[in-house]
């Protein structure tokens, strides 16, 4: 704890070597009478520390992290420094549009290279994260059923192998979730999506490629239905990446997308975000995406906001999203072009398909054997569970110890034991192959010493971790009175 | 290829490995007449050099003018250290610690994070961080509406001093749930919140009294008396503050008799450069009664197998990824990197270091407003005490001395015109602790001729009929 080096009077504020001002003019009422808890630690015991805790994670730069969903792909540094150039970091949001020019010309070039590479007709790029691109969209969704006086629909589809963000935001723009089977093949079960569609449809949420990693071969039937029923087809860019260049949400069917630019354009994930979830609609829709969006009126670049759109769904934040993720992602769509964007999803699927591959002549078993992978599939260890009373927590425990940060474990929800893996396309195959290694090793390790997988990790800074304790006795807080 | 390692020998024994002759073969499964063709319109890749050169004269294209805006983004000094340790490839390309045992540095700092808040705003709990300050308050809006058993509206208080532009995001996230924001007028002579348009709300019922410290003029509210008053009505209060304020001003935990019961904010001043509005970081703290109901990651501390303390995700039985359509929010990734470098800010800085920035930025900004003042015609408008920002009254349209100034490489100050047209020629000023008394000298004696010249000859001035 950076507490712990912390001692009365010890101060860091060569940095803020500013003599203390007169406050006598705020009332003593509205002051603060003890200053506040923070440790007072020099810089160097500040930067040991922070540094010190850095190397206690797993990261894309230090490590190979296949966390299926998720898109772990290298981070390329160009991005980091060009969007933290002093003139971007410098600019105030509220700037005039005098000042704003170099930034506002990014912007806008992003929207138009995400509208052409996802087939829609116009983007917003304010959505802050995935998840509120996806209440952005359902929320003009409603928007666009409430516009047509249309107000009976009040349910939303969603795949049971969905996301938990896609029905937590159709509950946030009021709708009910309706949840829809997968089929036996990994495609959705179109015969109980004709069951559930009806006048009460408002829309439909999908993933293609799926959650369970293989691509919807009946995504244009499943359109022309939900069109026929009133509805309208949302599609989650979770899985963006393995399709990019190769075939576009708009051509698909799809009114209204999300992108999550954190995974397909390569921004950092940061530990947990920034992220950022622009919006692309079709032209029906367009009126209602969010502000504020960057456009071009032939000689200057200029904001649109709730004056000149005023049958948008709002503003999502304070300004304009995060920014410096945009930025990020810019600069990463100029390094790729549009040769390099056809490749993303090209090597991403080419590597899923060599592991999944490999991995199956090992002698995992997958859950989809009969599908192509897309740029991520799915193993299910419910023989190991069953057989050697090792399962998949304890796998993925286990590969900590060989240096691989675990794939997403238990998700999709719907098969039993499951590993969803993604290599992603900035993995070398000598790489994929240790990984392959790892898991026939971690396999005999399971077979003759299973207790001693169970107990994985051995050699990370703790073992496994009390999380029943931990929601139990509830300790979310350093307090001085504890230690 | 850019960030692709593959050579022509791997890709042959990968394909060889799959059994296919292309790696075109590996998308057979998509129907063919979905494909589309060359993306034509999207330009061909740029060398890192080229992109390099583009970058830098567009960053330099937006010029670096100084700046008095404040209106939710402060240009405060931010140590070298933060971003250089933020930016360590261990913190910037890490994921969500779903992982616990190989996020251990991510875990720690985030609940050295929660502790740090909670000292800085003297509330319970916090949580790992949302959007932004607009969207916290939507959160906290609706956390509001859930937590209020004795509540069965979902009506909530909104002041018209709070920031416009969280109004607006809060209406736009929250309207789709049937939640009514009602507003509360200002009084004229001080900025504060009207308590005779509080009191007609007096024995309603309302879930929530939204107080903002300072508000958007800059002044400070009565935080207390508006505490008490919500307590006494039956709501709860969500405090939305500034947190480096905090260092300086009464913290929300210690608001009238029983406290705030839920504050957010924005994270920026702690540690977030201006970087035109993004990322930034949403802060949400409440009393621990009240933790069930909370949205996003939440840390807590335990012990593993060997009884070693460790930190985990926790009460993640509130969150979609558990809960789906039950969760107390949408949120997945939130603004982790920012609150890496607000942490490692808040660390360097100290409770003092915080003080001193603060407390600096309150004295530039009544120095600041005080020169302005010596203009003829130019005056304070509320007669308030203020954080670090104030509004003024301009002989002129404040649109037309703003755009003026800006041709001048001075950024003047917010214009409070369209969201409060009642104010006449009103610009909301700030002067941080960056700026000096050279630059709010300049600002001063340009202001002077952008009044002198306008007042001079009134032609130019746009006529309103």
């Amino acid at each position: 704890m950076i507490y712990e080096h912390s001692r009365r009077g010890r101060r860091a504020t060569a940095q803020s070597n500013i003599p203390l001002a007169e406050l006598s003019d705020i009332p003593a009422e509205l002051r603060r009478q003890n200053p506040a808890a923070l440790p007072e630690v020099s810089e160097m015991q500040a930067v040991r520390h922070y540094t010190r805790l850095s190397q206690k994670n797993f990261s894309i730069d230090t490590h190979f992290y296949p966390l299926g969903s998720c898109t772990m792909k290298y981070n390329p540094r160009a991005c980091n420094s060009l969007a933290s150039l002093p003139g971007f970091l410098a600019r105030h949001p509220l700037a005039p549009d005098t000042h704003s020019q170099g930034f506002l010309a990014c912007l806008y070039e992003l929207q138009e290279l995400l509208k052409n590479v996802t087939g829609m007709s116009a983007v917003s790029l304010s959505p802050a994260a995935g998840a509120q691109g996806e209440f952005a969209g359902v929320a003009m969704i409603r928007a666009y059923h409430d516009a047509r006086g249309d107000h009976q629909r009040t349910e939303i589809l969603v795949p049971d192998a969905a996301h938990g963000t896609n029905p937590a935001s159709a509950v946030m723009c009021g709708y009910k979730a309706r949840e829809i089977p997968t089929g036996r093949n990994g495609d959705i079960d179109v015969e109980a999506l004709k069951q559930a569609l009806g006048p009460q449809t408002a829309g439909i949420m999908l993933t293609n490629p799926s959650t369970v990693g293989v691509f919807e071969r009946r995504i244009k039937e499943i359109a022309g239905l939900v069109h026929e029923a009133g509805g309208l087809l949302y599609y989650d860019g979770a899985n963006l990446n393995a399709i990019l260049g190769k075939v576009r949400p708009g051509d698909m069917g799809f009114d209204v997308i999300h992108m999550n630019l954190h995974k397909t354009f390569s921004t950092p994930h940061g530990g947990g975000g920034p992220g950022a979830g622009p919006v692309g609609v079709s032209q029906r829709l367009a009126p209602y995406l969010p502000v504020p969006m960057a456009d071009y009126d032939g000689s200057d670049y200029i904001w649109l906001t709730e004056k000149e759109r005023p049958e948008s769904i709002g503003r999502l934040s304070t300004f304009a999203g995060n920014a410096g993720v945009l930025l990020r992602a810019y600069v990463y769509a100029r390094l790729l072009g549009r040769e390099g964007m056809h490749r993303v999803a090209e090597f991403s699927t080419l590597n899923a398909n060599y592991l999944l591959k490999r991995l199956m002549e090992a002698g995992f078993e997958a859950a989809y054997p009969q599908r192509r992978a897309s740029h991520e599939f799915i193993l299910t260890l419910k023989r190991q569970a069953k057989e050697l009373g090792v399962n998949t927590m304890d796998f993925a425990k286990r590969m900590l110890d060989y240096g691989v940060h675990a794939p997403t474990t238990y998700f999709p929800l719907l098969v039993p034991e499951c590993l969803l893996i993604e290599p992603t396309e900035s993995e070398a195959k000598e790489d994929l192959d240790r990984f392959v290694e790892i898991m026939r090793t971690i396999q005999h390790e399971a077979e003759n010493q299973p207790e001693m997988v169970k107990q994985a990790p051995h050699t990370m800074p703790v073992r496994r971790l009390d999380d029943v304790r931990a929601a139990r006795e509830l300790d979310l807080a350093w307090k001085a009175d504890r230690e | 290829m850019p960030f692709i390692p593959h050579t022509e020998d791997d890709i042959r024994d990968m394909l060889g490995a799959i059994g296919v002759d292309s790696i075109d073969a590996l998308f057979d499964e998509i129907p063919a007449e979905l494909r589309c063709g060359e993306l034509e319109a999207i330009p061909t890749g740029l060398p890192e050099m080229e992109v390099s050169r583009l970058m830098t004269a567009r960053a330099r294209e937006d010029g670096q003018p100084l700046c008095f805006i404040g209106a939710g983004a402060y240009d405060h000094h931010i140590p070298a250290a933060v971003w250089q340790l933020t930016t360590r490839g261990e913190f910037y390309t890490a994921y969500t610690p779903y992982q616990a045992e190989a996020s251990q540095g991510t875990l720690q700092l985030l609940y050295e994070y929660q502790s740090m808040m909670t000292a800085l705003t003297a509330m319970d709990v916090s949580n790992a961080s949302l959007y932004d300050g607009a969207s916290a308050l939507a959160e906290a809006v609706l956390m509001a509406v859930r937590a209020n058993r004795k509540s069965k509206s979902n009506r909530i208080l909104l002041p018209r001093t709070l920031h416009p532009l969280y109004r607006r995001v809060v209406r736009s996230i929250v309207r789709n749930q049937g939640i009514e924001l009602v507003e509360v007028a200002y009084e004229a002579g001080t900025g504060k919140i009207d308590r005779q348009a509080l009191d007609a709300h007096a024995g309603e019922d309302f879930a929530a009294l939204v107080i903002p410290q300072p508000n958007f003029f800059g002044v400070l509210e009565d935080v207390d008396q508006l505490t008490d008053w919500a307590q006494a009505n039956a709501m709860l209060t969500i405090a939305v503050v500034n947190p480096l304020a905090m260092s300086i001003l009464k913290p929300p935990g210690e608001w009238g008799a029983q406290g705030a019961d839920i504050c957010c904010g924005e994270g920026q001043p702690l540690g977030a450069p201006l970087a035109s509005g993004g990322p930034y970081f949403g802060f949400l703290c409440c009393r621990e009664k009240l933790v069930r109901q909370m949205p996003g990651r939440i840390i807590g501390k335990t012990v593993d197998l060997d009884g070693k303390p460790g930190y985990t995700l926790t009460l993640q039985a509130r969150e979609q990824h558990i809960r789906r359509s039950k969760a107390t929010s949408n949120i997945c990734t939130n603004q982790g990197l920012m609150v890496t470098a607000a942490t490692i800010h808040m660390a360097i800085m100290g409770g003092e270091g915080l003080q001193r920035m603060a407390a600096a930025s309150h004295h530039n900004s009544m120095k600041l407003t005080e020169a302005l003042s010596s203009l003829p015609g130019v005056e304070p408008l509320f007669d308030s005490p203020v954080f670090h920002e104030r509004v003024i009254k301009l002989p002129i349209p404040a649109q037309d001395a703003l755009r003026t100034l800006a041709a001048h490489n001075v950024l003047g100050g917010f214009d409070l015109g369209d969201d409060y047209p009642e104010l006449e020629n009103a610009v909301l000023v700030c002067a941080t602790e960056l700026r000096s008394d050279e630059e709010i000298e300049q600002y001063r004696s340009k202001l002077e001729r952008v009044i002198a010249s306008q007042v001079q000859t009134p032609c130019q001035l746009k006529p309103d009929w």
